[in-house]
């Protein structure tokens, strides 16, 4: 067993771009759902728009990089009012459904075969970021610190991406302190109290939706451009619900909650997947009595995280549905609903 | 002298089977393993039986990254298949080189390029289908009466999946997201039965059903109910059931595996003409069972005891609680019903199509339709939502691609909630 080498892999990942896309995506989550009560289960499609805009637009229509940095979040923001107009006037199990739909039909959609000539089909697209990796001002070769080691782009990625989770959070920090922020929570508090006050929660519900979508779609630009490579069968829907365990863990409705909870959520998996990995080529499973000996093999360890994912979810939705450090009145939500 | 041959033969027998199994095993083999890709090209000449199946040599196969830089290639071997090691995890995509295919064989389009991922010490397996069955394309119209063959046979196993769904939606206001893992459960346990321990189908279903019963309610012993009594919010119970619903389906991925199977019995049939549609006999078979369960149930709702309380529940909690119904037992009830028409579902979707473990998740988003569609936690809505959804995904094949058919399911959820969000036979609430 190589402790180092566990973890060592978990805390680059812990703080790397993979931890800034789950961040991203949780606080997306967090304003939706720790803040509104809102159930959006596709926050994947989201981070679908937010990628796929820069690579379709750079690579199939030749378009500024920068330019269509601006164009994801503006089709963000249409997803938004697509899925929120028909649901948000109904129960938010309805928001759940048809969004969890949204997330798979637009993967389903990107990875069809008749439109390949646009979106890449099944094999995605390819090297599209080369604007943003141009004005990196890192400089060659990989930049360790302590522990960690980052290759400088990763740096600049973790930069600009770190960078916009502060900023996200300030923004969130400074909207929930307003008076918009108020009324937000007291809608997933009591609805109907807040109707009869003469408030459109209609119209308050779509802003936190597409609030939160536009934060995940930045996630889903981190995503891409981390990897310079955007699949669509890496937005399959455990993408969502992998944020969603990082905002519970960290604590929903606080402004800090979903960031801690995806650093601690990507350690985490990156610490399992690794010490399974070990466990498995060092055949330690196998010296352990009465466990089966075909337990466990390399390529199920992947498989072997989601179930943990999984269960851990479960876990913490049942027991301590406040997360690390959530404030248990914040996530209280009333009962038949 | 015959005798001393037959017994090397034997011991060649015996001491091939553990070797063969052993090359097998190693490509996955965890310790100098290595990444590598592993692939067998075999021309299915467009049927399901392997007798005439034919592999195909010197197919030509090119790694690339996913930055298009060729990695490595290789060629396919007389068994058709090729193996070749990769110099690390990651993501590569594999294509196979059309032009080195032999005359007459030819792939979908775009089913030449292939993205995948290795995990480190991994092997992946490259699984691309020759020469699949592939039905001779007429006028699109002549193809309708087909289509709405196959959109019955679909809505109604779409509707026995769904009911479930719909009742437990309807009495404890749950919204449940793993119900799709009942329904690959109902299917792969039935699998096992039939093809692991060798039991027919005929007795194996009735078996994976009353599994998927039991499982139902243990489900709902060991966690709904105790939700429920802890006051637990809905939106609490529908996040659990998501990560019920991821871990379950990565149980049956270990369990059953990525391919996607077939049960022993039932599978190959031929098909005949009947007027303007060609089916094989158990299309019919399929199509009376699911009429049958869902009568069943429909009159269990109607005219039972459990079944006029359910229906109570459903109504008015509350009201009905007061009445005198034991609600934790009807609920019980429900779930057990639900895991069993779950499985039901599951086994008839399998002997039609095949099963894989994530099956019940794909038919879930359909059922989601379906139930919406007819009225969320209806018991009839749910029936008559799925039936239009399942004819709706099929016959929008002659206007769509089929590969995209599922999304015309979203559009009608979409379009139906803008419209008349109660659904079909759902009852208006005070909405907004």
């Amino acid at each position: 067993m190589d402790w180092r080498l566990i973890f060592d892999t978990a805390l680059t990942q812990g703080f790397g771009p993979q931890a800034i896309v789950v961040a991203l995506a949780a606080i997306g989550l967090n304003v939706q759902f720790g803040y509104a009560g809102l159930l959006n289960f596709g926050q994947v499609a989201f981070l679908a728009v937010g990628a796929y805009s820069i690579a379709m637009g750079v690579d199939t229509f030749g378009l500024n990089f920068w330019l269509c940095v601006f164009l994801a979040l503006l089709s963000a923001v249409v997803l938004a009012l697509l899925l929120g107009f028909p649901t948000l006037r109904l129960r938010t199990d309805y928001l759940a459904i048809v969004t969890i739909a949204a997330g798979e039909i637009i993967r389903l959609v990107l990875r069809a075969g008749s439109y390949r000539g646009t979106t890449g089909g099944a094999a995605g697209i390819q090297n599209f970021a080369d604007d943003f990796f141009e004005i990196n001002p890192f400089p060659r070769g990989s930049n360790g610190i302590g522990f960690v080691d980052y290759s400088s782009s990763d740096l600049w990625v973790m930069t600009v991406g770190w960078g916009l989770v502060a900023a996200s959070c300030l923004m969130i920090f400074l909207l929930i302190r307003s008076p918009w922020g108020r009324v937000v929570k007291a809608i997933r508090e009591d609805e109907d109290a807040v109707r009869s006050l003469g408030k459109n929660v209609y119209l308050y519900k779509m802003q936190a939706l597409i609030l939160g979508g536009v934060i995940g779609a930045v996630g889903g630009m981190i995503f891409a451009i981390d990897r310079q490579s955007i699949v669509p069968d890496s937005l399959g829907t455990q993408r969502t619900f992998f944020a969603y365990t990082a905002l519970i863990l960290g604590g929903s409705g606080r402004v800090g909650g979903p960031v801690v909870g995806a650093i601690v959520f990507t350690f985490l998996t990156a610490f399992t997947d690794t010490t399974l990995r070990e466990l498995v080529e060092n055949n330690i499973l196998d010296k352990i009595p009465l466990l089966p000996s075909d337990l466990l093999v390399a390529n199920e360890v992947g498989i072997a995280v989601q179930i943990l994912v999984g269960l851990g979810l479960m876990a913490l939705m049942i027991f301590r549905p406040q997360g690390i450090f959530g404030d248990k009145r914040e996530v209280a939500i009333s009962a038949r609903r | 002298m015959l005798l001393l041959a037959l017994l090397f033969a034997t011991i060649g027998v015996l001491a091939g089977g553990p070797n063969a199994s052993a090359e097998a095993a190693a490509p996955s083999g965890t310790s100098e393993g290595g990444e590598g890709v592993r692939g067998t090209f075999i021309d299915k000449k467009g049927t399901r039986a392997p007798g005439d199946d034919v592999p195909l040599v010197d197919v030509e196969v090119v790694i690339t990254t996913t930055a298009g830089d060729e990695v490595v290639s290789g060629t396919t071997d007389e068994e058709g298949i090729i193996e070749l090691e990769l110099p690390s995890p990651g993501e590569y995509i594999a294509t196979v080189q059309l032009d080195t295919l032999p005359e007459g064989v030819g792939l979908a389009e775009g089913a030449e390029v292939r993205p995948f991922s290795v995990d480190p010490n991994d092997t992946f397996r490259l699984n691309i289908q020759f020469g699949q069955r592939e039905r001779e394309t007429s006028t699109k119209l002549d193809q309708l009466p087909q289509l709405v063959f196959k959109g019955v046979q679909f809505g109604l196993i779409i509707a026995i999946c769904a009911v479930g769904l719909s009742i437990i939606n309807g009495t404890t206001g749950l919204v449940n997201f793993s119900h799709g893992e009942h329904v690959t459960w109902g299917a792969v346990a039935a699998w096992f039965l039939n093809v692991d321990h060798g039991i027919h189908l005929v007795i194996a279903a009735p078996l994976a059903i009353l599994i998927g019963a039991a499982t139902g309610a243990l489900t709902d012993m060991i966690l709904w109910r105790r939700l429920r009594n802890r006051g637990v919010s809905l939106l609490a119970m529908m996040i659990v059931s998501i990560g019920l619903s991821l871990a379950a389906r990565n149980v049956l991925q270990v369990v059953f595996g990525e391919t996607t199977k077939a049960f022993r019995d039932f599978n190959i049939q031929i098909g005949h003409d009947y007027g303007p549609i060609t089916a094989v006999p158990k299309d019919f078979w399929l199509i009376g069972i699911a009429i049958l369960a869902l009568v069943g149930v429909a009159s269990t709702l109607q005219y039972t005891r459990i079944g006029k309380a359910t229906r109570a529940i459903a109504d008015n909690p509350d009201l009905a609680a007061s009445s005198g119904i034991d609600v934790n037992r009807v609920v019980l009830f429900v779930w057990a019903a639900g895991g069993g028409l779950a499985a039901l579902g599951g086994i008839l979707f399998a002997v039609g199509e095949r099963v894989q473990f994530d099956t019940g998740f794909k038919l879930l988003l359909l059922m989601f339709a379906g139930i919406t569609l007819g009225g969320l936690g209806t018991a009839y809505g749910a029936l008559v939502g799925s039936f239009v959804v399942g004819m709706l995904i099929q016959t929008s094949a002659l206007i769509i691609p089929t590969e995209l058919k599922n999304v015309g399911a979203l559009v009608v959820l979409i379009l139906v909630l803008l419209v008349r969000p109660q659904g079909i036979l759902g009852r208006a609430e005070r909405i907004g």
